[in-house]
Formats: C-alpha cells, structure tokens, sequence
C-alpha cells in the first residue's frame, strides 16, 4: 500500500494552529505517510512534528468556510487546527483519520525511521536473560518452544513440566525469589498438574514458606474457574500460603483513565464537581490498591524470607504491575536508569505484556474498546509516587517515566511494538528498527533524565500508601493544562544549585592539591 | 529523667501516673508505657528506661479538647486533640487516673483569664532589656515609610491615639491626607464598630490603594455624607483613576440579609465612581464547620481513595480557600494591573477583610514574600487591625461560636502560592507551620487577645515576649533553597491560576504529626543542607585563595597548613537527611484480612536486615538505633495490639517541636 493513496491534500497554507499555553502559529501544513507537520517557514519558530500514531481521535467543525479539527494525542495533548477551505479541512481531516489507524504493524513508523543519531550501544542487547539470572546458581535458563516468553527455572525440573501450565519468571533477593504466572488452569472439578506443584514447590527449600499473591479477589478467583482457571489449592501447594488482594481487571482501567482526564481537561468547573470527578474516575484508588499489592509482596520476601508467587489471570498485567513494583522497592539495582531499563525489558517486553494491544488507544478514544488499558501508564505512575516519597533515591527524573509513557503510545522506535517476544522476532524488529534503548543511553539524552538529587541508596524503600500520601501525576495529566514556566525554573534551580556545588567542591579540590604540593616542595626550605 | 525548672511551678498541682500507655495510633507497635506529668503548663510524658528525648511535651494552651473513651482490655482511653493537629492517646490501667487527669486536663486547657496563659509565665534566660527589645524588631512605622508613606496624599491620623473612634482599630492610621476629623468620625459612626475605611498597602508605583473597612449601616436605604466623602478622598488620592472598586467579601445573600440589621453594604447610585462586587467568601461559622470536616478526614485511620476523596469533597475546605485566593488575585490585579484603588470590607472587617488584603497583599509585593516581610505583614494586617485571636483561636474558654480558622486558612493560600511558584518565596513551609503553632501555643504574647488596646491594657509588651526574633534567629530552618528573588516571575504580581486542580491538602499541617504520610526524603531538606555546604566551600575557597595570593607573593616561605581546614570533606549532603525517619512498611494488609477463608495473618519473623539505617550513614548501620526496620514485620498483623516494643527511634518528639519544652527553645 502507498500512504500517497490516503493523502488526499498533502499541503495546506494558512493554517492556525492552537496549543495551550503557547503562541498560535499560523504556516503551512503537510501531511506525510507518518508526520502531520505544520511550519510557519520562518526562522525561530517552532515546527510541529506530530506523529499520526500518536493521535488518539479527531474532531471536526466548521463555521462557514473555516473548518477546525481538533486533534487529541495519545499523550493526552489537545491542539487545534483551523484549516481555511472546507475541501481541505475535510481531506486533511479524513487522511489523519485513516493515517493513525493503520492495521499492520509493518507501515508503523519504526520500520522507516532511520536515526540521525549514531548508535553506540545497540539497545537490542541491552538484555541478556543469562545475565540477568547468573547470579541464581540453583537455576537453569532455558528457551520454551515458542519463544514467548524466557524463563529462569528451578534445576531440578524437567523441561516439558510447565508445557502445559504455567509461565513463570523469577527475581531474586537473597534466598527468597519472587516469580510470576498466570492461574493455574484447575477449573470447577479442582484438576490437578502434578508437574507444577513439583515446579512451584521446588522452589522451596525444606522449611522455608512462600507466599501465592493472588491479584483477584477471592470471588473473582472462584468464578474464574468456571472458565476453566482457578487458584492454587492449599493443600496440593504444602509450603505455600495464598493471598487474594482486589486489582481490577485491566479493562475497567481504561474506563477510569478516559474518565480522569475528562476531569482534568475541564477547566469550567468548581471545586466540588473536580473532586468528585477525580474520586469517581477511581484512578488513584488504583494507585494505591497496586502500590499496595506490591508492598506486601515485596514485604515477604524482605522481612519474612520467603519466596513469592505474583498471579492473576494471564500474568501479563496486574501481576507484571506488582513483580516490577516490588523490585523497584527492594532492589536498588532497579532505581538507576539502566536497571530501570532493564526491569521494563524483563519484566514487561519479555514478560509478554501486551503493548500493542493495550496502547492502541489512549484517553481520547471514543470508539468501543477492544482491549486497550492503561496497565503500564498505572505502572509509571506507581513508581512516580515512590519517586516522590524517596527524591533522592532514583537515579532518573520524572522525565524518563513521562517519556516511556509517550513512546509506549507511540514512537519511532520499536520497542514498543508487539504483544510478546514472539511477535516481535516475527517482526525482526531488532533488525528492521531502532531500540529506544539505543538512543536513551547516549549521554545527550540521558542528562535529560537526571535526576540531580540522587545518591544511591541501597536499602528497601517503603512508601506510604495512605491516601492522603498519594498525589495526582500533574507532569502527565495536567501536563498540558497548566503552565510548567515556574515548576521549570524550580528543576532549573535545583540543578544548579546542585552543579554549582560539585563546581565549588572541585575548585576546592584541586586548590587544596596545589597548596598541598606547595608546601611539600617548600618543606625542604623550612628544615635547615 | 530531667525534671525541668517549671517557673512557677505550684507542687500540689502536680499529678503523677505511673504505666501509662502512649499510643502510637499510626501503628500499635511503637506504643510505648512511661510516667505522665501534669504541670500547671504542660502535660509531659517520660518514656520508660529511656533516654530524654523520649518525651512527650504538650502545652495545655495547645490542647483543643479531652476525651475519655470506652474501656477497653488494656486499660481506661484518653484522647488529646491538639490545636495544632496533633493527637495523643494515653491509655491508664486505673481509672481513677484516667479521670483525674482528665479532670485536671480540662481545666487547665481552658484558661478562663489571660493571666492564666503560658506566655505570662513563659521565662527564657533572657534580661528584661532583651524581652522589650524583642518587641522593637518590628517597627511598623519604619515598614510604612518602605511602602512610602506618609507621602503628600496620605497621613497618619491621630484620630484614633486613645482608641477612642475604633477601639478594635490600631493607634496610628493612614488617611487620605484631605480628609479632615469630623469626615472620619462621621464616617466611623457609619460603619460597624467603628471601623471606618483606612490604608492597608499601598502601590509606590502607581498609587493605587487596598483600603479596608466594616460593613456600611445602610440598611435599606440610610446614607451618610461623611463616609461617601471619605470614599471619595480615597479615590482621588489616586490620581491616576477615575474610580474605584468596593469589594464586598461575603456572599451577596449574607449581605442582603445585613441590611434588615440596619448593616449592609454600598449603593453605588451614593457614592460616586464606585464599582461595587461581591465575592462570596462564607463566614467564620461555615469555615469552621467545614475545618471540624477536614480535620476528621485527616484524622481518618487508613482510608480508602475514595473515602478520603470524597470526605475532602464534603468537607468544602478547598473550595473556601480557593474563594479567598481569587478575592485576593481580583484585589491584587485591580492594584496591579488597571492602577485602581480597592476598598475591601466584609461584615466587622477583620476575619475576611484581613485574609483577602493580606493576601492580595502577598501577590502584589514579593516583599511579603521574604521572612521579614511576612512577620510585617501578620502584625500589620492581622494583629494591629484587630483580628480576634483570643476568640478565633479560643486562647480563653469562652464562645465556641467565636472560634474559627481564619488564620489557618491565610496560611493555606500562601501555602497553596509556594506549591505553584515554588521559587517565589524566600521562606518554606516549615516557616508557615511554625508560625500556625505559635498562633496556637499562646508561648509569646503576639497573638494574645483581641486587639491592640486590649493588649496594651494588659502590659503584653512588659509582661510577655515577642515571637519575631525567636522566628528570626532559626532563619536557616525557615529559608527556601530555590528562592530566586532576581527572576522576573518572581517579582512583581504572581499569577496563581484558580483552576481547582491547583489547590492541593495540606498534609504537612494536617498530618502534621503522623510522621509515616510524608516522604521518606526530603527534597527541600537535601537542598538546604547543599546549600549550607555550598557555603562553607565559598569560605574554604575564599582562604585557599588568598593563601595562593600570599604564597605567589612569599614564595611560600612561611607556610603552615592548617590541618583542620584542609580535612577532606565528604559531600556533606550525602549523609542522612533524617536518620530518625526509619523506612518502616506500613500496614499493607489491612482490611484483607478475615474477609475469606483462605487469607491468614503472616506471623512475626525475625529477620536481620544488613539494610539497617536508611541515610547511608554506615557508621551506625546495625545497631538498634533504627529497631523499626526489625519490628516492622509485626505491621501485616493489624490486629496486634498492645506488644511490648519500646521505640528506640524518635517517634514521639516532633524535631521542630521546640514550643513544648518551655527550656529548650
């Protein structure tokens, strides 16, 4: 197919272009296979590169001749183009509209970008499983059939066990390992799979106890086993306790996200109706109730020893939610921007959490949702609270989440496309497109993420989880509504405080040598 | 323990409880059992076999009120509610003792005469010509020489020298220097109690005033000759404009039904080139209701998202600061902006009025935004206008209807300002929550009474001291690291938008004491202590360099290292911000548990952790300085109460509460 065929008007003059807090910009706009793109042609003045997987939905009017579309981004942006002529605004209108929801993977933008930047360090092999795990000396790696998923696996067990159950990955602190799954396929008449009550229960050493975290309640576990899931029986899983806690399905949360920031793009109203719109989106319930699920499962394995189980239905989002929140709070390793990159490479790309699917859509889409969800969005907003709560315990800034939720919605890398590891091979994404990784950790980009307060800190950290210690994530959904002019120059500041004292401190440094070196050549002259 | 040297301190009123309980109600695992004092100041508990700073000091001028509760297993329930948002539990195993403490407790809490407060007896070690110094580190009239005045177009007055046309007003007052005696005391004779309109700011750059006054007694259709002159003064004291705006702060209904009181508000067909417009702030009984609702959400032990959202909802709080916060922006825009003249009045002109002009006043001028400028505006606008401290903040047992948090919320807005320009400000909000205590703790004499006559009268200023210079030798606690006076968004009017986004709760105040809701970290701590070391690497510098200079000069013949100077220095901020904020797991499971048969309560283990001491301070990492870290297991059990685990960590003593223990400020 040629993008040719669904630019209907690739060039309009003398188009307005709106965006809060900033000035309009009247110029030429251009539509290309992947860019709607609008320049004023004037030196000095900012261009708008839009990509059109990042338009979330279109709105149109007219007044007369004028037609304006307004365009809703995936990163929750809202601009305006008013486009004189109403053929114009229509074909523009209609190829925006057919350009952000093309069907195959392969027009995606990633497969033609080609960077500008020189990759130094390829961020497809950014993670090696077998690095990862190498510390874990009673493990084996090994590649399943199908290539979705990798696993780290107790020695002992053989390899066609799990075949018919249960994926499971693991994460180790000391003698405790954290592992996650799907549900165990039990169904009403209570089945049993004596392979993985082998595999689950290898893991445990005579004497020591697990936990099975179960992200459902109990109710919801009972009715899934009329489906033909279920949980873990107690009695078949010996070492083994389970608890249930109440994370919502993933498609309620798309509900809540359209519904949180509706509240927040309503400038009109009182106080009253923006509280009671932000209680009843329930977005920040669900904050809490995940932040929660994952300090129990990381308060387990730090103060009780034990192994940890992290299940829900599939395994490949609440529970991906809880297993990478929890290591975020045990492991320091996590909190640096590398190790942050890596637990999103393992434990959510290689863990087959769904990216495409769910980031087809974001809070602007009006049409039925099939299974778009904000999963990894709730995950970047869990750990911007424990960012909060422990400022100078993250290597990174706010920036870095804001930016991975931008490109998990859309990007011209390809790290975000596909479901699971097997898709993307399929794909060949690591040769036909460019990592994300690859162009974050070049040091230009990276000074961008810093955060200048960090000092490695490598203890647990335990956040509060009270209401009244959780916060809206201004920096994504009032990120538009608002000008950032002050809060900048509050960043701004703090950097340079911060760089003005390594300055100092250096300056000192280097004074104290030369004096040191001074006085050791003029000793000589004061002993006679 | 130490037995401080309570200044009249009366023996026989001494009560002494051995084995009490102090409840920690944040997590039933640091409860701890002590001695408890009652003083005729404070009430004080001693930990058991510990050190002194396992002690608990609460002023009874601090104390809001005394509940005894329901029996329960481990003994008879004793709930303080502190002014200042602090909540202590005391169980007693008599209840004899329970309730002659609270007994005593009540009584001593309710001051019936002003002599009874602690400021009368409150006695540093300072000399009698210190003490009336302190009361001289303000001096207003100096601050309204800055703001430029007197000038050609307005005076001092000395009307009201022996308080006798405005008992409720100051002694010296700017007027329109046009305006002549009879103008004003017929004008006062038209306005409630007296409070004839008179300068609260004014604009050096363009003129403009904010004045501020009580209520017109217009009734339905009464005039008075005087007060449309004086308006008219007001006015033309602003060249520039050819009218101004009379802001009526309360809703347009309060003030209709004023006027079948004979009160009311301004005809503009009486008064010529007035703009008159209501702003609907609510009165004092409506804030205080709606505070009483905050303060039980606040309060709330382990909420629910939901729970809390909509209890902040209900409790209207927010929403009341943002009506001040956009009667002070429309008042600091008409100044700033349009160079127009505003007269603000509500009903008596000294709860609303007084927020919205210092407000404004805070928006206008980025003097009010430094320490300095702060502590000039509280006297100025609050104290010396005649806000009713004594009733708003119930010092003396009297009125509950009087009570209201009218301060509080003053505070709010400039709290709710350093949120959105967070370089604005030279002070922090620690500054804010100090002073918010001290309005409360009746530890100086400033916020003692209701107005200046009556301070006066009472020898305040010979009898008490002034809380400005105590604030002002702790500056280096108070100050904004990011202040950046020179930045041009900084100077000049702020712009705060009013979106109710915008306007957030206040944790720090309102959890004030429930330590484990803050962060862990303290961004605005990290910063202050690079900053002091920034400092001390500017002198460090400053001495290498000129010992280069000399040894260029000398060639180094006489040098002497001075060993102590050059010790090599680890960054200074790395090391621990707050070694007494343990990271502790909260209570993750509550609420799960017992719900369905398979969850069960996971059992205490004991695990050593070699992540001991949060901070990175290594030296101390292990030992049993931070046994939270050890007993935190016992938090998946919500049900555990009553073990014996003695704190070790300081989870009692809030580190700024200097104010309770009357010798260590």
């Amino acid at each position: 197919m040629e993008f040719a065929e669904l630019i209907k008007t690739p060039r309009v003059d003398g188009v307005v272009l709106h965006r809060p807090f900033m000035p309009t910009v009247e110029g030429t706009l251009c539509l290309t296979g992947h860019h709607l793109i609008l320049s004023s042609r004037q030196d000095n003045t900012e261009e708008l590169w839009l990509l059109h997987a990042n338009i979330d939905s279109i709105e149109k009017r007219f007044v007369g001749s004028l037609g304006t579309i307004i365009v809703k981004c995936k990163d929750l942006r809202v601009i305006q183009l008013d486009i004189p002529g109403m053929e114009e605004c229509l074909n523009i209108a209609s190829s925006i509209e057919a350009l952000s929801t093309l069907d195959s993977v392969s027009l995606m933008y990633p497969f033609f970008y080609r960077p500008l930047f020189e990759v130094i360090e390829d961020g497809w092999q950014l993670f090696v499983p077998e690095e990862a795990f190498k510390d874990l000396e009673s493990m084996v790696l090994f590649y399943p059939w199908n290539e979705t998923t990798l696993f780290g696996l107790p020695k002992e067990d053989e390899e066609d066990n799990i075949a018919l159950w249960s994926a499971e990955s693991a994460f180790t602190v000391d003698e405790a390992v954290m592992m996650r799954a799907a549900q165990p396929l039990t169904g009403t008449n209570g089945r049993r799979c004596k392979e993985d009550e082998k595999l689950i229960n290898a893991t445990l050493c005579a004497g020591k106890r697990g936990y099975i975290i179960d992200t459902r309640t109990i109710a919801v576990a009972q009715q899934a086993k009329t489906r033909g899931g279920g949980f873990e029986q107690e009695a078949n899983y010996p070492q083994w306790r389970r608890i249930h806690k109440a994370i919502e399905r993933s498609n309620v949360l798309q509900d809540s996200l359209i519904k949180l920031v509706e509240a927040c793009n309503d400038q009109s109203h009182s106080m009253d109706r923006w509280l009671s719109k932000l209680e009843a989106s329930n977005w920040q319930s669900k904050v809490k109730e995940i932040l929660t699920t994952a300090c129990l499962a990381a308060q387990c394995i730090d103060r009780e020893g034990a192994s940890v189980l992290v299940h829900g239905t599939e395994g490949t989002d609440s529970t991906l939610q809880v297993t990478s929140l929890a290591q975020i709070i045990l492991d320091p390793a996590c909190r640096t921007i590398r190790g942050f990159e890596v637990l999103i490479e393992r434990e959510w790309l290689q863990a087959g959490h769904p990216f495409q699917q769910r980031c087809a859509q974001s809070a602007y889409s009006n049409g039925k949702p099939r299974s778009e969800a904000p999963v990894f969005l709730l995950f970047l907003d869990c750990v911007w609270q424990i960012l909060r709560q422990f400022p100078c315990s993250f290597q990174f800034n706010e920036n870095l989440l804001i930016m991975f939720f931008e490109h998990a919605y859309a990007s011209q890398f390809g790290t975000f496309l596909g479901n699971c590891v097997a898709e993307r091979v399929k794909l060949q994404l690591s040769q036909k497109t460019v990592s994300l990784w690859s162009w974050v950790n070049r040091p230009q980009e990276l000074e961008r993420f810093l955060n200048p307060l960090y000092e490695p800190n490598n203890l647990v950290i335990w956040p509060s989880v009270a209401p009244q210690s959780l916060l809206l994530w201004e920096g994504v959904f009032l990120r538009w509504n608002r000008s950032t002019k002050c809060l900048d120059e509050a960043c701004q500041e703090m950097v340079h405080i911060i760089e003005y004292n390594k300055e100092l401190q250096n300056k000192v440094n280097s004074l104290r040598r030369q004096l040191a070196q001074l006085e050791t050549e003029d000793s000589p002259l004061q002993t006679p | 323990m130490i037995i401080y040297d309570i200044p009249a301190f009366p023996k026989e009123n001494l009560v002494k409880v051995e084995n009490v309980w102090l409840v920690d109600r944040s997590s039933s695992r640091r409860t701890q059992v002590g001695t408890l004092y009652l003083t005729a100041t404070h009430t004080i508990f001693v930990g058991k076999g510990s050190e002194d700073r396992n002690e608990l000091w609460v002023l009874h001028s601090l104390v809001c009120n005394v509940v005894k509760h329901k029996a329960s297993q481990s003994g008879y329930p004793l709930l303080i509610h502190c002014k200042n948002f602090q909540v202590i539990q005391f169980i007693f195993p008599q209840e004899s003792d329970c309730h002659d403490v609270y007994i005593s407790l009540s009584r001593l809490s309710r001051p019936e005469k002003y002599e009874e407060l602690y400021c009368f007896s409150f006695n540093p070690n300072v000399g009698k010509a210190e003490r009336e110094h302190s009361w001289d580190f303000l001096d207003l009239k100096a601050e309204y020489s800055q703001m430029g005045l007197p000038n050609k177009l307005w005076h001092v007055s000395p009307i009201n020298r022996e308080y006798r046309v405005c008992d409720t007003y100051p002694a010296d007052l700017f007027v329109p220097k046009s305006v002549t005696l009879p103008v004003i005391v017929g004008s006062s004779k038209f306005r409630s109690r007296g409070r004839f309109p008179t300068l609260s700011y004014y604009c050096k750059e363009n003129h403009a005033t904010i004045c501020r006054s009580s209520q017109p007694l217009s009734g339905f259709s009464a005039r008075c000759l005087e007060d449309e002159q004086m308006l008219q003064a007001i006015m033309k004291s602003n060249p520039e404009s050819r009218f101004m705006y009379v802001v009526d702060t309360r809703p347009k209904l309060n003030a209709m039904a004023n006027r079948a009181a004979g009160k009311g508000y301004e005809n503009e067909d009486n008064y010529c080139n007035i703009k008159f417009q209501f702003i609907g702030i609510e009165n004092i009984h409506v804030m205080r209701n709606s505070q009483q609702k905050l303060i039980e959400v606040s309060a709330l032990r382990s909420p629910s998202m939901g729970e809390f959202l909509t209890g902040l909802e209900n409790s209207d709080w927010l929403r009341h600061i943002k009506s001040i916060m956009e009667a002070g922006l429309f008042i600091s825009k008409a100044v700033a902006e349009e160079g127009v003249s505003v007269l603000v009045h509500c009903s008596d002109g000294w709860d609303r009025t007084a927020q919205v002009c210092s407000v404004a006043s805070v928006l206008l001028d980025p003097y009010y935004r430094t320490l300095k400028g702060l502590m000039v505006l509280f006297e100025k606008d609050w104290v010396s206008f005649g806000h009713r401290f004594s009733h708003r903040c119930g010092h003396l047992i009297g009125e509950a209807k009087e009570v209201s948090p009218v301060i509080d919320q003053f505070l709010e807005c400039i709290w709710q300002l350093m949120e959105q320009f967070p370089c604005a400000f030279e002070y922090n909000e620690k500054f804010l929550i100090s002073i918010h205590n001290h309005i409360y703790s009746c530890h100086y004499g400033n916020f003692i009474c209701n107005s200046q006559k009556e301070r006066k009268d009472l020898c305040i200023k010979e009898k008490t001291h002034s809380i400005w210079p105590h604030l002002w030798e702790n500056k280096l606690d108070f100050m904004n690291p990011l202040f950046k006076p020179d930045q041009s968004q900084n100077q000049g009017l702020l712009r705060p938008s009013t979106a109710p986004y915008c306007f957030k709760y206040w944790r720090r105040l309102y959890n004030r004491f429930d330590r484990e809701l803050h962060p862990r970290q303290s961004e605005l701590d990290s910063l202050m202590t690079v900053k002091e070391e920034t400092q001390q690497l500017e002198e460090e510098l400053a001495l290498y360099e000129q010992k280069m200079a000399v040894l260029d000069k000398e060639h180094a013949k006489t040098l002497y290292m001075q060993k102590g100077v050059l010790d090599s220095k680890q960054a200074l901020w790395s090391l621990p911000l707050d070694t007494s904020l343990a990271n502790t797991p909260q209570d993750y499971i509550s609420g799960f548990i017992g719900g369905a048969p398979n969850v069960f309560t996971l059992q205490q283990g004991e695990r050593e952790s070699a992540e001991v001491c949060l901070y990175g301070d290594k030296t101390k990492s292990s030992d049993a300085d931070n046994s939270d870290q050890e007993s935190g297991v016992a938090d998946f059990s919500s049900h555990s109460s009553g073990e014996e685990s003695l704190p070790s960590e300081e989870s009692v003593k809030d580190p700024d509460s200097d104010e309770t223990g009357p010798n260590r400020a």
